[in-house]
């Protein structure tokens, strides 16, 4: 390895980092590989680190070297990460990959129309909060590569993420990255595509266009690395123009399972600030409502940022539903339960959705090509909508699997 | 050192610091047989008729309990790590020229490192106490003269009691006292709730001085401590920092894992069965602890149920709910905060409890096995339930005891723990140190999922239905250590013995032993 840089050094150091770790690597003439290892855990894991580090070193060809880590309880996949980081900090011409193994659980596919009412922000650069984020039970996690990661570390965080795609247990979540603005977020893909993730969230998307590159670079990818699994997009909107171009972007691929609004962002371009009523955004969360479902896709409302303030939260969801929202972002594990059960669906359409879905299989049964309730007919639509009814409450545990045989019975 | 195997088979000293040790037979197995220690009679000849016990400094009142070198002194915790009093004993011991003390407490706090120095020049020859943090740390790497004893809370009233320990000198730290000697907690300006924990010392030391900032004419009412047990009262002009007595309020923990730690054992109260009318439970001042009591209300409230009783570590939230009448009495140990402290104060229906009312194993019988359920944390836990909360998986000793091994015997023991703390797994093969039988521990509930002890088969039925995620130990333990791989064994000196664990009924349950740091 040739460099002419001194050293390359990745990660986080100092008394406050938690769960990472700090690499820096030191090339030399002679000397063989030294490695330094200072660590809170060195008594249960300093051979571990010791082993892990030599192996990527061979891996990478590393031959005489100062390699020192300052680590605060990394777990493997973060070790990995940083030293790779260094690595090519030092040599940005290296692109071998070092992969930590895929586990099993990872390899778990999506739908389009999957309930997707909560999706938890995961800063990407931040691997302490990975291990643990799917215990809360959101419907999705988002690694984020965008805003939470600063503009020196976005290198870094790639290799996180992509670390985290393969090795983490995110527990059945839909696994989500948030790639950076385009045209820097393409680079992003070919660290999350061959690792089974389920969404790319596309920020700040203002055109069809951007949609179309996106997809046709995860289609690219996914061929080179013969991955068959279905890899959805969700655009984000966070702009005056996004906006008006709202359904050219729902409709811009088949690939496309959501959209979704960033309103901090879009009322600062529209010149005004975020209010708690949200009146200044009212338009543009309908007419985003109106493009996704004019599109067939599902539309899913910003996130709510005050933590603390889980009444608000509530009355914001219930605004949001009434809007035509089916989802929610949330930026700390604690708002997940209250958007669940915000949008869980009310006893009145839970008892509605009943007689639907029922009046539905009987029509069925009889071969009838059309469904009525009473003396009303049904559309189709209404029965899908029933469905979701049903299949949300039984997800909120407001009814059981059983629901069919208790009405019966009464 | 000779060692010998114990029941659970665990290597401990045949005998420590001199005095011959009985190994641990087994939970419930030793039964102790002679008469309880006896203090020397007293005469009311030799202290003043007008009940005025005042003597001028600590220094005269140690002088005039004849202080002599190798002595046992004693200290309490009341005063948390805002102790300045048990500083300025052993600076004043030094003064005096006095070596090779035996320090008694029923808990060290890092305000103590102070005392380093003095464990190093042979002031002090060893602890029977807890050794905590920095103190920890030196005991683990064998600097100690002699080989510490760690006891719960009831463990030191049964060595007070049974004479495995004598003490000499008492110093309490009163908050409030008169010159005959009585003190409480309640008042004053160190006030620190309850001082229980002095009480057997009060008792069974041959010397006790009381050492207060706060001095009233008799009578001191409440007097939790008697003055008819006191030798000696000593004015001084603060006993410490008062912030650091008890905390101004107690925090809930913020951190999303450990709520859901805290929402999953309320909720395992309840779907077991355990929540009814007239239960009760034990709950204390970590972060997990105050939430699940949070969580746990709230079902308490819908369900329309009220305790009988909780026994605390009485904290704000604690007091709310005997405020809301849904419990009936706080039984409290020690007081946490400022609310806790005033509740006390005001409320006769917050009781002060102490250690042989709680904890004493040698009596006729305890609270702590009346409790309906008792919720604790631990360091480790292993495949057999048995649990550590003295030492980490790297071996220094860290925490005390404190009252959690007489709490093992409530009639359903949790502990509520992450199942890893940094990369470090909680749940292992074998605990570093044993300090509760796993016989004795029913639940271990964590953000991955619950264990129940297979013992306790009437939990795992009751718990059928439930939404938790029962899982065995194994398989919380393959999942711990697929996220953070197995670690590797602390490198012990085995043959150094730096301090040992004993049961409730005074045997030897474990050793902790040197630790060689790895280069």
């Amino acid at each position: 390895m040739s460099s002419k840089l001194k050293k390359g050094f990745a990660g986080k150091r100092g008394d406050k980092v938690r769960s990472d770790c700090y690499v820096e690597v030191i090339p030399k003439e002679s000397g063989g590989i030294i490695i330094e290892i200072a660590s809170k855990v060195k008594p249960m894991f300093g051979l571990s680190i010791k082993k892990q580090i030599t192996e990527m070193g061979a891996f990478f060809n590393l031959k005489n070297a100062l390699i020192t880590v300052e680590d605060n309880g990394a777990l493997p996949f973060v070790i990995a990460a940083r030293f790779e980081a260094a690595i090519k900090r030092l040599n940005p011409l290296e692109v071998k990959e070092f992969l930590p193994p895929m586990i099993k659980a990872n390899f778990q596919n999506t739908s389009k129309d999957k309930l997707r009412r909560s999706r938890l922000y995961l800063p990407g650069n931040e691997p302490k909060f990975y291990p643990n984020a799917g215990l809360h039970k959101p419907d999705g996690i988002i690694l984020d590569l965008e805003d939470s990661v600063s503009h020196s570390e976005k290198d870094s965080a790639r290799l996180i993420v992509r670390n985290a795609l393969r090795s983490v247990d995110f527990y059945d979540c839909e696994r989500m990255v948030r790639i950076n603005q385009l045209p820097q977020g393409l680079d992003d893909l070919k660290y999350l595509i061959p690792y089974n993730v389920n969404v790319i969230l596309i920020p700040k998307c203002e055109s069809g266009e951007q949609v179309v590159n996106t997809v046709l670079e995860i289609k690219r990818i996914k061929t080179e690395n013969n991955i068959k699994s279905e890899i959805y997009v969700m655009p984000i909107i966070e702009s005056a123009k996004g906006i008006i171009n709202a359904y050219e972007i729902a409709s811009a691929s088949t690939d496309v399972c959501a959209l979704t609004i960033g309103l901090e962002d879009y009322t600062a371009d529209i010149g005004t600030q975020r209010t708690f009523q949200g009146k200044e955004s009212l338009f543009a969360r309908s007419m985003l409502v109106n493009a996704a479902k004019a599109a067939g896709v599902q539309a899913i409302d910003s996130v709510f940022s005050d933590i603390n303030d889980m009444d608000a939260l509530r009355q914001n969801i219930v605004e949001a539903k009434s809007l035509g929202f089916e989802g929610k972002g949330c930026i700390h594990p604690r708002q997940i339960q209250v958007v669940h059960e915000a949008f869980a669906p009310g006893n009145d359409e839970i008892e509605k959705a009943q007689k639907i879905v029922l009046a539905f299989e009987e029509a069925e049964r009889k071969g009838l090509g059309v469904v009525s309730l009473g003396s009303k007919m049904i559309d189709a639509p209404v029965v899908k909508r029933a469905h979701k009814t049903m299949e949300l409450a039984l997800l909120n545990k407001k009814i059981t699997k059983n629901w069919k045989n208790e009405i019966n019975k009464k | 050192m000779k060692l010998i195997k114990n029941s659970s088979g665990r290597l401990v000293p045949a005998e420590i610091n001199g005095q011959k040790q009985i190994p641990f037979k087994g939970v419930n197995k030793y039964k102790p047989s002679g008469g309880k220690t006896k203090p020397q009679i007293k005469s009311c000849i030799d202290y003043p008729a007008d009940g005025n016990k005042i003597v001028k400094t600590l220094k005269e009142a140690l002088k005039k309990s004849g202080l002599k070198n190798g002595m046992t002194i004693s200290t309490h915790h009341h005063l948390r790590n805002g102790d300045a009093l048990t500083n300025i004993l052993f600076d004043t011991i030094k003064q005096m020229g006095i070596k090779n003390i035996r320090w008694f407490p029923t808990a060290s706090f890092p305000v103590h490192k102070h005392l380093i120095k003095y464990l190093e020049d042979g002031t002090i020859h060893h602890i029977e106490g807890s050794m905590n943090g920095p103190l920890g740390r030196f005991t683990s790497l064998g600097k100690m003269k002699g080989v510490g004893v760690l006891r719960s809370h009831g463990g030191r009233y049964q060595a007070l009691q049974d004479g495995d320990v004598k003490v000499d000198i008492a110093v309490i730290a009163a908050p409030t006292a008169d010159e005959f000697g009585n003190a409480n907690g309640v008042n004053g300006p160190s006030a620190s709730g309850l001082i229980g924990f002095a009480l057997g010392d009060s008792e069974y030391a041959e010397n006790v001085i009381v050492v207060t900032d706060n001095l009233v004419p008799f009578p001191c009412i409440p007097w939790q401590i008697q003055g008819n047990n006191v030798d000696s009262v000593v004015k001084i002009d603060s006993l410490g920092d008062s912030a650091k007595i008890v905390s101004g309020t107690t925090e809930v923990t913020k951190s999303p894992d450990r709520l859901l730690i805290a929402e999953y054992v309320a909720q395992f109260i309840e779907e077991a069965g355990i929540m009814k009318n007239g239960f009760s439970f034990q709950a204390g001042a970590g972060g997990t602890n105050l939430a699940f009591v949070l969580f746990l209300k709230e079902r308490m409230k819908t369900k329309n149920v009220k305790a009988r009783f909780v026994r605390g570590g009485s904290t704000k939230y604690l007091v709310q709910m005997l405020e809301e009448g849904l419990t009936d009495y706080i039984l409290d140990g020690q007081t946490f905060d400022l609310e806790g402290v005033r509740s006390m104060r005001e409320n006769p229906n917050h009781v002060n409890t102490s250690p042989f009312t709680s904890y004493n194993f040698h009596g006729k019988g305890n609270f702590a096995s009346i409790v309906d359920v008792a919720v604790l944390g631990a360091t480790e836990v292993d495949l057999n339930f048995n649990a550590n909360v003295v030492t980490h998986s790297d071996g220094y000793l860290l925490h005390g005891i404190g009252g959690w091994q007489n709490c093992l015997y409530s009639k359903c023991t949790i502990l509520a723990i992450p199942s890893f703390r940094d990369r470090i797994p909680v749940i292992v093969d074998n605990v570093t140190t044993l300090c509760g039988p796993g016989e004795l521990i029913d639940v271990i509930i964590t953000e991955r999922g619950i264990a129940i002890n297979p013992r306790r088969k009437d939990l795992l039925k009751a718990i059928k239905k439930s939404s938790l995620p029962v899982k065995t130990i194994k398989e919380l333990k393959s999942e711990v250590d697929s996220i953070c791989s197995v670690p590797e064994k602390p490198k012990l000196n085995r043959k150094k013995v730096v301090a040992v664990i004993k049961w409730v009924d005074g045997t030897v349950l474990d050793s902790v032993f040197q630790v060689i740091e790895k280069s």
